[in-house]
């Protein structure tokens, strides 16, 4: 009896101990556990940050001084805000027009680099630089060649027979939109460019010698063969690149502060002032989301989207 | 695609537009470079022809590294990549793996989570984080950024590793759980190493993500000895209405070379980062 019941509290320890193990050892059970810190640290840096930015778009809530509920009175401040319309207007504009001219100049790069020739590798490698190098440094560098004072692109203008002294790029507010444009295709360009190429990449050869020896010339393939397998890829790297530019911040906060009168001011802008230069984190936050409607959309599509293919 | 023969066909369809390409994409740089070593006589005058250098100096890059906290705000911006990228690496990987191997319920919930947080922009959340990161008085510390870059690079290294990790054949991992392995060492031992090329495309990307961030360096860090190259640049090297162009140019192109240097070693995994980025 002695040495049975010696034994037995040893048997069912080890018992124990292996139904932890077989517990831990279900996938379910590895999975959350596996997924458990990960989770954790989004929902509070992410997930807590969102909730609470929409709480703050309901309050009177001046920097370091506690908030008053307000119900709505942030976003009727908005909706008879001239400025917040134009706001309005600036990011949907910018975003359309350069997302457009980075899909055409992205499909033309994608074409033009999708034939055999010498150091192929190299021209990619320094074709994608403008998009690696962080943004706030390069664009110093547009600001430099589009100074008022000693601007190289209109000396080159000039030169050109331009008359002088050449137009004024983020003085005008025509131009200033349009120079915030340029920059934003140049730097978002290689990313459509060289994603499209690795797509015309998969397509077979074979398609083009049927299309080909079917009588289609160069332009009916691209129309028929390329375009349509190309499609999917496309629709992706749009959706990409209207989120990012639709909430572009750094670009044109130190090109153009959102100047002059406003005119390139956008939502991500905008808010910062209100928030960070006024000091205003209710109304500040208030602004901010009124871009979540259009990204909710835009997110959710992408997101079913790369969930599908 | 285009007809046209022999050399000038060549010419024509090739070289032109990756020629046009080319010069559009590394203009800005070649001008930062010599904008960086023309003396201010030459920076400022309307006499000389501006393309080429004519009295070579080095004048604005000593000045920026002795004058100002240049070689501070990179070891900061190096500091700040590299941990963050560690933890998202990791993080990343502890999101990922169940989502490619396990069978469980949620998983497609999860997968479409961090699909979605990878998409949303740091615009969407600057404010409210503001404030938690004053609330936790973290403010002006390189903690406060180490924290929070990994709220993008988290989603997008596990939306990156979980494509990886489905191209990973699962023929070792069983094998290994047949021979009496559990769970944990059949990843650590087996699975991961297989995955170094996963780990390298997304650490390359996540490292030039980090280094490239500058709205919450921005809202986070104001003190000099804290910020990163681009916030210092901004903030310090334009002083009211003057831009010291030399120095700024210097600045941009120093700052620059890191990343360039790295993506130059790993541009084959950067650009399978690049495409694997946006298809999961």
């Amino acid at each position: 009896m002695a040495v049975v019941s010696d034994r037995l509290p040893g048997v069912s320890r080890s018992v124990q101990r292996r139904s932890l193990s077989v517990w831990l050892d279900r996938e379910s059970v590895f999975s959350w556990l596996m997924m458990a810190v990960p989770l954790l640290f989004l929902a509070s840096l992410v997930g807590y940050p969102f909730v609470y930015g929409m709480l703050l778009s309901l309050q009177d809530r001046p920097v370091a001084q506690p908030g008053t509920f307000v119900g709505l009175k942030n976003f009727v401040i908005n909706f008879h805000d001239p400025i917040f319309w134009q706001v309005a207007v600036n990011t949907f504009v910018y975003t359309g027009v350069a997302t457009l001219l980075k899909m055409v100049g992205g499909l033309g790069l994608a074409l033009a680099m999708n034939q055999h020739f010498r150091m192929k590798n190299l021209v990619r490698a320094l074709l994608l630089l403008p998009f690696i190098v962080p943004t706030v440094l390069s664009t110093v560098a547009w600001m430099w060649m589009l100074d008022p004072a000693f601007s190289v692109v209109n000396r080159l203008l000039v030169a050109l027979g331009w008359p002088k002294p050449g137009p004024s790029w983020l003085g005008d507010p025509s131009l200033a939109m349009i120079s915030i444009i340029i920059i934003n295709t140049w730097r978002g360009l290689p990313f459509y460019g060289i994603t499209l190429l690795a797509g015309l990449q998969t397509v077979p050869p074979e398609l083009y010698e049927a299309a080909t020896i079917d009588g289609a010339g160069g332009w009916q393939q691209f129309r028929y063969v390329t375009l349509p397998l190309l499609r999917p890829i496309i629709l992706i790297v749009t959706l990409f690149s209207v989120i990012f530019t639709f909430a572009d911040f750094q670009l044109v906060y130190v090109l153009t502060h959102g100047g002059p009168q406003n005119a390139t001011n956008l939502f991500a802008t905008y808010a910062f002032d209100i928030a960070m230069g006024a000091g205003q984190l209710g109304l500040g936050a208030s602004v901010a989301l009124a871009m979540l409607p259009a990204l909710a959309v835009l997110i959710v599509a992408l997101t079913i989207y790369m969930r599908r293919s | 695609m285009v007809t046209g023969h022999g050399r000038l066909g060549r010419v024509l369809r090739l070289w032109l537009p990756v020629g046009f390409f080319l010069v559009l994409a590394l203009f800005p740089f070649y001008w930062m470079a010599i904008t960086s070593i023309k003396p201010n006589a030459e920076l400022y005058s309307r006499n000389v022809m501006p393309l080429i250098v004519h009295a070579p100096t080095l004048k604005h890059y000593v000045d920026l590294l002795t004058k100002t906290s240049f070689l501070l705000w990179t070891w900061n911006t190096m500091l700040i990549a590299i941990v963050s990228t560690a933890i998202s690496l990791v993080l990343g990987t502890m999101l990922a793996y169940p989502l490619a191997r396990m069978r469980f319920a949620g998983a497609g919930l999860i997968a479409m989570t961090v699909a979605a947080v990878y998409l949303v922009p740091q615009p969407l959340l600057f404010i409210p984080l503001a404030d938690v990161i004053n609330r936790l008085d973290l403010g002006n510390t390189l903690t406060s950024v180490i924290l929070t870059y990994p709220t993008m690079l988290i989603p997008f290294c596990a939306w990156l590793l979980l494509g990886y990790f489905k191209t990973v054949p699962k023929e070792l991992e069983e094998a290994a759980r047949i021979d009496g392995a559990n769970r944990v060492q059949t990843v650590l031992r087996i699975f991961l190493p297989l995955c170094m090329p996963g780990f390298i495309s997304a650490g390359i990307f996540a490292f030039t993500l980090s280094q490239n961030e500058f709205l919450y360096a921005l809202i986070f860090l104001t003190k000099t000895t804290v910020r990163t190259v681009p916030v210092g640049v901004i903030a310090e090297l334009i002083r009211g209405d003057v831009f010291y162009w030399g120095q700024l140019m210097a600045g941009a192109l120093l700052g620059s070379i890191p990343v360039a240097i790295i993506y130059s070693f790993f541009v084959e995994h950067y650009v399978a980062g690049l495409t694997g980025s946006i298809k999961g």
